[in-house]
């Protein structure tokens, strides 16, 4: 760690593991409802769960993203973060915000839009939040040196920061509503979180690898620019069936097929970095971690995009298990094990502490990457058949559910191992002190004493 | 590609060719506000009722277990077409009877179904809330959903 300000990121971390926990622990409940139907059902109804589980799950990444640029900001500007000061208190309001939430959540005081649920107070301070973090890192990246790594990083959170807006806009007309409602959804996931992930990837590229800046900067302009250009009127693939014109069935179509290339270019970069890096970098865990996110946000985003993105098959497959199998995999792949890449990365510097327990921390990204997957496919099976035997022979909804059980009950234990994943995860970044890998090397504390743990304290050698 | 596209041709690349794609978005989003007010759910008029009625299934979050227009959790079964299944999506007196009766008999109770919760809605409630979902069914989807049953 190179500068002192990068150590509020710490601070981001451990606030978005917290979450991260209630996210997966709320998840395997809603898992079970589905598996024992009456379990809880009067004391927290499934629409509580979800909202708890998906609202987590946003937070804390939107946290993890705030506290990565906390941290990456400082080293690629070479200079120290404007305002320590500012950056906790922006930590304290959506930390406030999001306890009150969950909070008003259980006591069933919510807003009723899918993913915007949060009470109006804690919508504003998100935005309170976000302008104090616009500002903070603003002034950071303009008084330092420029990269491409920051200037698509401040990019992308500027245009999600805005596109938060739309969260405030809530017209009467349902098919207005809706339409207004993905600018914020599909915009993120599909535009401004890209960009973010983008700079992140290039940034632990950078540094695991050693490639050449030059190169690097390319390749994230041309993914970017791919990111952008199919992504923006790929909004359309949302808007077949929500009472907007039919032109989107082909501009839909045509621009969400497309998105499948910025996630196929973000593998293949990841992987050609790592043939072509001279570096062999002790910090192995994030290397997985972050070849293993391009990886799995290509397969969920962008093969389980695709898998339903037509609006002739979407015409079908809307809105069943289909959509939840590949929303799970999608937001693990790109943006969930993406920022355990960046924790993974690093925690040990933040620490001040080397090797973190490498083993435990790659064993829990096989857990939670083998859970996702097979969580994918059941789900896929179940969405299947659901959407043969309601949408295509035109049976009821809830026949066609009782006979899924089989394959809810395997969610489940897949989810049980993702909740397995991410506790030993946890555990393995924030527990293990430098104590035990004094132990177990033989050497005196890390600082100085070795190559290897001066190289992870240093974020490379 | 290395000689021709450079660092910085690729970066202007994505800020030309994303302000143009904004463009073209921002156009089509005016043309699809306009054909929503004015062509898709111009059928039938957004009245008071209704508006209490969506003001109502925000409240309690339905959206988190029904799908709505294909949109929400997936726990429970369609309601964009619900007022059809019913075969009530013309009679607005009925409509509300038959959601008035169906939201007093939750929860069901019956080991190993789905539950939905109970709800404490007034007359006028319920009236908004069948009359929101005699509106969202009366909306011009592009024939979606593929047959009653959602
Ligand atoms: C990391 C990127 C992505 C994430 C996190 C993501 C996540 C999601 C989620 C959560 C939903 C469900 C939204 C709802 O509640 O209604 C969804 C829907 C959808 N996504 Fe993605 N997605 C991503 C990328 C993509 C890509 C690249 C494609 C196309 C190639 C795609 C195609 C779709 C389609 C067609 C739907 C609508 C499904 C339906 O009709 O029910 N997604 N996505
Ligand atoms: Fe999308």
């Amino acid at each position: 760690m190179k500068y002192s300000s990068q150590k509020v990121a710490y601070a981001y971390f451990v606030a978005a593991l917290g979450l991260f926990a209630i996210q997966v622990l709320v998840g395997l409940i809603g898992g079970w409802i589905y598996v024992s139907p009456n379990f809880l059902s009067e004391l927290l109804p499934f629409n509580i769960v979800r909202m708890l589980h998906t609202n987590a799950l946003v937070v804390w990444l939107l946290l993890g993203f705030f506290g990565a640029a906390y941290f990456i900001i400082p080293e690629e500007s070479e200079r120290e973060i404007h305002s320590v000061k500012l950056a906790y208190i922006q930590l304290l309001i959506l930390v406030v915000g999001t306890l009150g939430a969950v909070v008003s959540y259980i006591f069933g005081i919510h807003e009723g839009r899918e993913f915007l649920e949060q009470p109006l107070w804690v919508k504003v301070g998100i935005l309170v939040a976000a302008l104090i973090f616009l500002f903070n890192i603003s002034m950071t990246v303009l008084k330092g040196r420029k990269t491409a790594i920051t200037n698509i990083l401040v990019i992308g959170l500027w245009a999600l920061s805005l596109l938060w807006l739309f969260a405030f806009y809530n017209p009467a007309n349902l098919s207005l509503d809706k339409m207004y409602w993905w600018y914020v959804v599909h915009l993120w996931v599909e535009g401004t979180w890209e960009l973010v992930m983008a700079s992140i990837l290039g940034f632990l590229m950078l540094k695991l690898t050693g490639v050449d800046r030059e190169v690097i900067e390319k390749w994230l302009y041309i993914i970017v620019a791919t990111a952008l250009f199919s992504g923006i009127l790929g909004t359309g693939h949302h808007y077949y069936w929500i009472g907007l014109p039919g032109y989107w069935q082909w501009i839909g179509s045509i621009f969400s097929t497309l998105e499948v290339i910025p996630f196929f270019l973000m593998m293949t970069f990841s992987f050609v970095m790592v043939w072509k890096g001279r570096k062999n970098h002790p910090n192995k865990a994030a290397l997985l971690w972050s070849l293993g996110s391009a990886t799995v946000a290509f397969f969920g985003a962008g093969v389980w995009g695709f898998l339903h993105t037509l609006h002739g098959v979407n015409f079908y497959s809307h809105g069943t298990q289909i959509t939840a199998a590949h929303g799970h995999l999608a937001f693990f792949g790109a943006y969930v094990a993406l920022n355990l890449a960046v924790f993974t990365y690093a925690m040990p510097m933040l620490k001040g502490r080397n090797p973190y327990n490498q083993v435990i921390n790659m064993g829990s990204f096989w857990l939670m990457t083998g859970g996702m997957s097979f969580m994918t496919f059941v789900l896929t099976f179940a969405g299947t058949i659901q959407t043969h035997m309601q949408r295509v022979v035109g049976e009821d909804f809830m026949t066609v559910q009782d006979q899924l059980t089989v394959f809810y009950i395997m969610r489940f234990g897949a989810g049980a191992a993702v909740v397995l994943g991410a506790i030993l995860f946890i555990y393995s970044v924030l527990v293990p002190r430098k104590e035990l890998f004094t132990e177990t090397s033989g050497s005196k504390p890390v600082t100085g004493s070795n190559p290897e743990a001066q190289a992870v304290l240093e974020g490379g050698r | 590609m290395s000689e021709f596209l450079t660092k910085s041709r690729a970066r202007n690349i994505f800020y030309g060719g994303s302000l143009f794609f904004i463009g073209i978005f921002a156009v089509l989003s005016i043309d699809s506000h306009l054909y929503v007010v004015n062509e898709s759910t111009a059928k039938a008029p957004l009245t008071d009722e209704v508006v209490l009625g969506k003001h109502v299934w925000e409240k309690h979050s339905c959206i988190n277990c029904h799908t709505l227009h294909g949109e929400g959790a997936y726990f429970a079964p369609e309601v964009g077409n619900v007022m059809t299944r019913w075969g009530v999506l013309d009679d607005p007196d009925d409509a509300a009877e038959t959601l008035g009766s169906w939201m007093e008999s939750q929860p069901s109770g019956i080991e190993g179904r789905r539950q939905m919760p109970y709800f404490k809605l007034t007359e006028e409630e319920v009236r908004g809330l069948s009359e929101f979902l005699r509106w969202a069914d009366k909306t011009n989807t592009q024939d979606w959903p593929p047959n009653d049953a959602g």
